[in-house]
């Protein structure tokens, strides 16, 4: 029965190599202590449980203040193990921290771009093309990504560079992920994440709120902690400060 | 070249095989050669309400696996001609439809078939992935309720990344709704969502609305496509359904309680 299978699978090579982008969640690390890292870690995952399940976590240590030799790797992979977070690296850190990081066999990636300056759109770039009916449905122009199809559930849409401007909804179980700012002209209610590589400066434009997860560089709210005022109705997220805020569109 | 339409819906029990049986017995009955083909290998039901289970000797799998010709597996309908169906098999796992043995299947019946319906079954999974690879249309199938919507919302995203059009840059797959189980009784009270609610969530156009009825479950059970039930409500509303597929324009009925100007809406633009 699976013979057919089996001989289509024998003519091809057993893999190939493929260059990929992922978005990871980062836990900036500011200093090392088991406890209070344990205590933090489980608060926050009250909040979200689901979010946190399997989560795949890079150690952000480009605002590590404390001692290389005070960070024992094999105690925070430990604490986060149990609360069944895989740690997959470590980013940043000087040459000591990569040695304990291989150590306790961590990836290392190179310091994090948190401040780096996001590149500015081109605005003469996005209007003349693409207005035909039924071409690809997403475009990528230099600086961002334009989508006019909805997004479904299942879906993940992300601009690596630039903005990301959606001209459809986003259903609910939908990702969409942006460097920059996501313009969405259409109800919000799946996931959206702005500011991915760390640009605090990233908004979330959408014209009804109805969202599962807002997310501004990392700083995110959940569908619980948004049913005020501005839900369903046009908002913008941003950040002030550390706190994630939503505005009203409409004054 | 026949015109390939996959009846999907990804959740299960919301009326994909009713649909199916209804939308190929609807275009036969206008006169165009249908085969309406069984997908849901190892929980066929098809043959059942097409009331041909006792007819069925060879199957789909027999067919790719070279084991019958078509001709030997294609059942003809008694009750309305120029339709057939061809049969899931019951013993096998829907790994046996391989990609190379459907798409020579579904080629072969190309040549001599104006329609071919295929009728998905439920999930996302290699057999539901199999039915709508090689769709030119798809009809949606979802229920007013909101893990229904939700599952069509995702079977239309696979349809748009995973079909044979969206693999190789063609036109992408046409999309239909068809809104079944009906009641605008319990839409009014709050119980379902309503046709606007679904609309404003999927924003596909809309094929048809499925009253929820008495007259589904009795046909089914008597082994006879609802749509050959003309007086009943629903048989009317897959009548439409099938007219609305071939182009015709036909006004929204069996929507109580919904007011005149939103039928408008629906269809003034």
């Amino acid at each position: 029965m699976s013979e057919p299978a089996a001989t289509a699978t024998e003519n091809r090579a057993c893999f190939e190599l493929r260059g990929a982008s992922q978005t990871l969640t980062v836990m900036e690390l500011h200093h090392f202590d088991p406890d209070a890292l344990e205590r933090d870690l489980r608060d926050k995952i009250r909040q979200a449980p689901n979010f946190f399940r399997d989560l795949p976590l890079v150690i952000g240590l480009d605002h590590y203040e404390g001692n290389a030799a005070d960070l024992d790797f094999f105690q925070l992979i430990g604490i986060c193990r149990t609360h069944s977070i895989q740690v997959l690296g470590v980013r940043g850190g000087d040459d000591d921290i990569r040695r304990l990081a291989r150590n306790a066999a961590l990836a290392w990636l190179p310091g994090g771009q948190a401040s780096a300056p996001r590149p500015v759109p081109d605005p003469e770039q996005d209007t003349a093309e693409n207005t035909e009916e039924g071409a690809p449905a997403i475009t990528s122009t230099g600086a961002g990504r334009l989508v006019k199809q909805p997004v479904r559930s299942g879906q993940q849409v992300y601009a690596p560079e630039g903005d990301l401007i959606i001209m459809a909804p986003v259903g609910a179980g939908a990702e969409v992920l942006a460097a920059g700012h996501i313009h969405i002209y259409g109800p919000l209610r799946g996931r959206a994440l702005a500011g991915v590589h760390g640009d605090t400066s990233a908004s979330i434009f959408c014209q009804s709120l109805e969202a599962e997860l807002v997310s501004v560089a990392g700083h995110y709210k959940i569908s619980e902690d948004l049913q005020g005022d501005d839900w369903r109705t046009p908002a913008r997220i941003r950040l002030e400060g550390d706190v994630l805020t939503v505005d009203p569109l409409t004054r | 070249m026949a015109r390939i339409i996959v009846v999907t819906s990804g959740k299960g029990g919301v009326g994909k095989t009713t649909t199916s049986a209804s939308i190929s017995t609807g275009l036969a009955q206008r006169g165009y050669k249908t085969a309406v083909i069984d997908f849901d290998v190892g929980l066929r039901n098809l043959d059942l309400i097409m009331n041909c289970e006792r007819r069925v000797v060879y199957d789909f799998v027999n067919v790719i696996q070279g084991e019958a010709t078509l001709n030997q597996a294609l059942i003809r309908d008694k009750r309305v001609e120029n339709l057939f169906i061809l049969p899931a098999s019951q013993t096998r796992d829907k790994e046996a439809l391989t990609a190379e043995g459907v798409q020579k299947v579904l080629d072969e019946m190309s040549e001599t078939f104006d329609y071919l319906v295929c009728d998905s079954p439920a999930g996302i999974e290699h057999g539901a992935l199999m039915a709508l690879y090689h769709a030119d249309e798809a009809i949606v199938v979802t229920n007013p309720e909101v893990s229904s919507v939700r599952d069509s919302d995702r079977i239309l995203g696979i349809l748009q990344s995973k079909s044979r059009r969206a693999e190789q840059g063609m036109d992408p797959v046409k999309e239909h709704l068809l809104l079944t189980r009906y009641n605008s009784e319990r839409v009014e009270r709050g119980e379902m969502l309503s046709l606007e609610d679904v609309n404003d969530i999927l924003s596909i156009s809309l094929l048809g609305v499925i009253p929820e009825s008495q007259a589904v479950l009795n046909a089914s059970n008597q082994g006879s496509p609802v749509i050959l039930e003309d007086e009943s409500e629903a048989g009317g509303a897959y009548a439409d359904a099938v007219a609305r597929l071939l182009g015709e324009e036909r006004p929204l009925r069996f929507l109580d309680g919904q007011k005149k100007g939103f039928l408008k809406r629906m269809f003034g633009g």
